[in-house]
């Protein structure tokens, strides 16, 4: 990625992720007290700290230019949290691409100066394959509560049906078998 | 040609509301949305209970079929219980609204709704209070903090009502000891008079009411289960042993929550019991009578608890037994520990409880006769009664929860504790503001364990589940051990959802695999079939 660019996101990457953290924040405007941005404790806070967490390591990751693989475990606790809240699938996802809007908004100017557009848009690409990535996560743990469900239900019934012969394992030795074949 | 779609416009979907509501909370109806409510009562239960108002019916449902007048119904409940319950009364009068308790509920922390604030939640029956009951509320109205009672309030208790756990988290925290779990199950009993329940309350309390406990387990449903674990320790043991049932003249009676006799993980607990029981000679019994140690009548009403528990000292009565020792539950203890002795006791026909094996008199108990199998088996572990192997756990990283009623309810907190470390070599406890008095509820308590409900469990587990992960990536943890029935129904999803890769396991379940029997084989698995570390045939 642009060095220069890389310098300039360096220099407001507090800013930024700063401001990404509010905008997150204000997604939930029930809020009043202020209690997701103000707490700091980890246990007493969870929500505020995975926000806190995953946007510097996301960060981190993108400016770093690196393989945004790195970033899919700060991704997925903050969507993991935002998927079983009272959003709509676009709420929830919503701060991938506000990022975007932050970006524009803190290094404009210097972009402006610099005439590195080029290097923003190799910027929002890097966004745009986080949002993809972003919506893969969100649907793989809406679908695991329906899967959490059925799994609980199998808990509670299984030795039941075992031992009214309505069920039975199959052995390992049995499956390596088939598999062979 | 393709309809016509109107797309949104760029950003409209991402447009998040950056203001506060507009609307007062007073003004703010509740949503509800699926995924976030339990089902509500079936006609049938409510029938089988004498319960009012039995008929089908759906929160979903804009009508929800409250009979006529239920308003008087509830304010002339709301006065009695005002009346009969002093601390109702003083709960009602005495907050001051620091907001100590503010951020310490699990439903609030996890999604930010005031709503879920201990004080908002009281705030919601106190409004009503005021408006009825007192005379600034009266002549005041909204300016004393009163409103009128309506539907959407109706609605608004039956949401928040069944949101809270009752786990008392909060109540550690306040100065003044309002006991928010109280208020909650005032809020309840209220409900439940217009016939406004949760069908995974009012179905269990049914069941037990007819069957002598939670699941409807029939007698020979419960010795069958039985039977099989006895089947199971003896492919893993060698050893068969000889469990009895309604067996008068016993020494002990044993009773535990049905949910140990049926489902993982909670039949390995069980399978725990008999081969400690047996493995002492414990002269004991089981009964499929009083089957169930829970008592679900506790998030329906003080009369249906009453109700339910009448069964434990009948039938240690009937069977003749010296005193009771009961199984690892959670909720079940509060009513034993806290109400029991003053609904049905004294139970002057009983003894005071006195271990077999250590002559170990439990003072505690002097008054209800009946004790944990935690301080039974940490008392057996202090005085090195038991041969224990506790490598054979050596695969297992183990960190404790302690469940809510255990801990704040009864102050059970070190003895677990003292059994795991016994049992296990590797034991982490999470964050200090997280276990023994300050431990976070697992977020399915209090009857809200239903399924339907599934994002709201993850949602009130969430404090708890992040405790884990912290010890989780830590320590390595993958075993989180409990004492309670119902943490062990609702915490494989809990954390299959949070942290996958930690498993779930009742305390007693790690004691027997940890046991040497006397003549056992050489045990290659656990109770789980799992082969032990450097034993299985498979590595």
């Amino acid at each position: 990625m642009d060095v220069k660019f890389i310098g300039i996101f360096n220099e407001k990457k507090s800013a930024i992720s700063s401001r990404w953290l509010d905008a997150m924040i204000a997604s939930y405007p029930n809020d009043n007290s202020g209690f997701l941005m103000n707490q700091k404790d980890r246990f007493a806070n969870p929500v505020g700290y995975t926000f806190t967490i995953g946007i510097e390591g996301i960060i981190e990751v993108l400016v770093k230019g690196e393989d945004f693989s790195e970033s899919v475990s700060f991704l997925e606790d903050i969507i993991k949290v935002r998927a079983i809240q009272d959003f709509t699938p676009a709420k929830a996802m919503a701060f991938v691409f506000q990022l975007k809007t932050i970006v524009r908004e803190e290094l404009g100017k210097e972009i402006r100066q610099n005439q590195i557009y080029d290097a923003l848009l190799d910027f929002e690409s890097k966004i745009d394959d986080l949002a993809l990535t972003a919506f893969d996560i969100y649907v793989k743990y809406r679908e695991q509560i329906y899967e959490l469900r059925t799994d609980e239900l199998k808990r509670m019934t299984f030795s039941l049906l075992k031992k009214a012969n309505l069920m039975s394992e199959i052995p390992d030795q049995e499956f390596e078998h088939k598999d062979q074949k | 040609m393709a309809p016509k779609v109107k797309l949104p416009k760029p950003g409209e979907l991402a447009k998040i509301e950056f203001k506060t509501p507009a609307t007062d909370w007073m003004d703010t109806p509740v949503e509800f949305k699926p995924g976030t409510f339990c089902w509500g009562s079936k006609e049938k239960d409510l029938l089988t209970l004498g319960l009012p108002n039995p008929r089908q019916w759906s929160p979903a449902d804009e009508d929800w079929k409250v009979p006529e007048g239920w308003e008087t119904t509830i304010l002339e409940g709301m006065a009695e219980r005002l009346s009969k319950y002093r601390s109702f009364k003083i709960f009602m009068d005495i907050c001051v609204r620091c907001g100590a308790c503010a951020d310490k509920c699990h439903f609030y922390i996890a999604t930010g709704d005031p709503k879920n604030m201990p004080v908002l939640r009281a705030e919601l029956i106190r409004s009503v209070y005021k408006k009825y009951f007192t005379k600034s509320g009266k002549f005041l109205g909204r300016l004393a903090g009163a409103r009128e009672l309506d539907m959407d309030v109706l609605k608004e208790w039956w949401s928040y009502f069944f949101q809270c756990t009752e786990c008392r988290r909060c109540s550690v925290f306040c100065p003044y000891g309002i006991d928010q779990a109280e208020v909650t199950i005032i809020g309840r009993e209220l409900l439940n008079l217009v016939g406004l329940n949760i069908d995974w309350i009012s179905g269990p309390v049914a069941n037990c009411y007819m069957k002598g406990n939670h699941l409807g387990l029939e007698p020979h449903a419960i010795a069958g289960n039985i039977e099989s674990m006895v089947d199971d320790i003896e492919d893993i043991t060698g050893i068969r042993v000889n469990p009895t049932f309604n067996r008068k003249g016993a020494e002990i009676l044993f009773i535990t929550p049905s949910g140990d006799l049926l489902g993982e993980p909670g039949i390995q607990t069980c399978m725990g019991y008999l081969m400690l029981f047996h493995e002492l000679g414990l002269d004991y019994t089981w009964s499929t009578y009083a089957s169930e140690g829970g008592n679900f009548g506790f998030f329906t009403s003080n009369d249906m608890a009453k109700r339910l528990n009448y069964k434990i000292y009948a039938e240690a009565k009937r069977l003749g037994v010296k005193y009771i020792i009961g199984g690892e539950c959670g909720h079940m203890w509060r009513v034993l520990n806290q109400y029991m002795d003053t609904w049905h006791g004294p139970a002057d026909f009983l003894e005071v409880p006195v271990s077999p094996i250590t002559g170990t008199v439990f003072e505690n108990a002097r008054s209800t006769k009946m004790i944990h199998i935690s301080e039974f088996t940490a008392d057996l572990i202090k005085h090195n009664k038991l041969n224990l192997d506790p490598t054979r756990n050596d695969h297992l990283k183990v960190t404790f929860h302690d469940s809510c009623n255990p801990s704040r309810g009864m102050g059970l907190l070190d003895e677990p504790r003292e059994i795991i470390k016994a049992v296990c070599n590797n034991f982490y406890e999470m964050p200090e503001n997280t276990i023994r008095e300050k431990t976070f509820c697992c977020g399915a308590g209090s009857g809200l364990n239903a399924s339907e409900n599934m994002e709201q469990r993850m949602r009130g587990g969430f404090p708890r589940a992040n405790a884990v992960k912290y010890v989780q990536e830590k320590h390595g943890v993958n075993m989180l051990a409990n004492i309670c029935a119902v943490d062990r129904a609702h915490f494989p999803a809990l954390m299959d959802y949070w942290n996958p890769g930690v498993g779930v396991t009742g305390v007693t379940e790690l004691l027997a695999n940890a046991l040497v029997m006397k003549g056992e084989k050489e045990r290659t698995t656990n109770l789980r079939f799992e082969d032990l570390p450097g034993k299985g045939g498979n590595e």
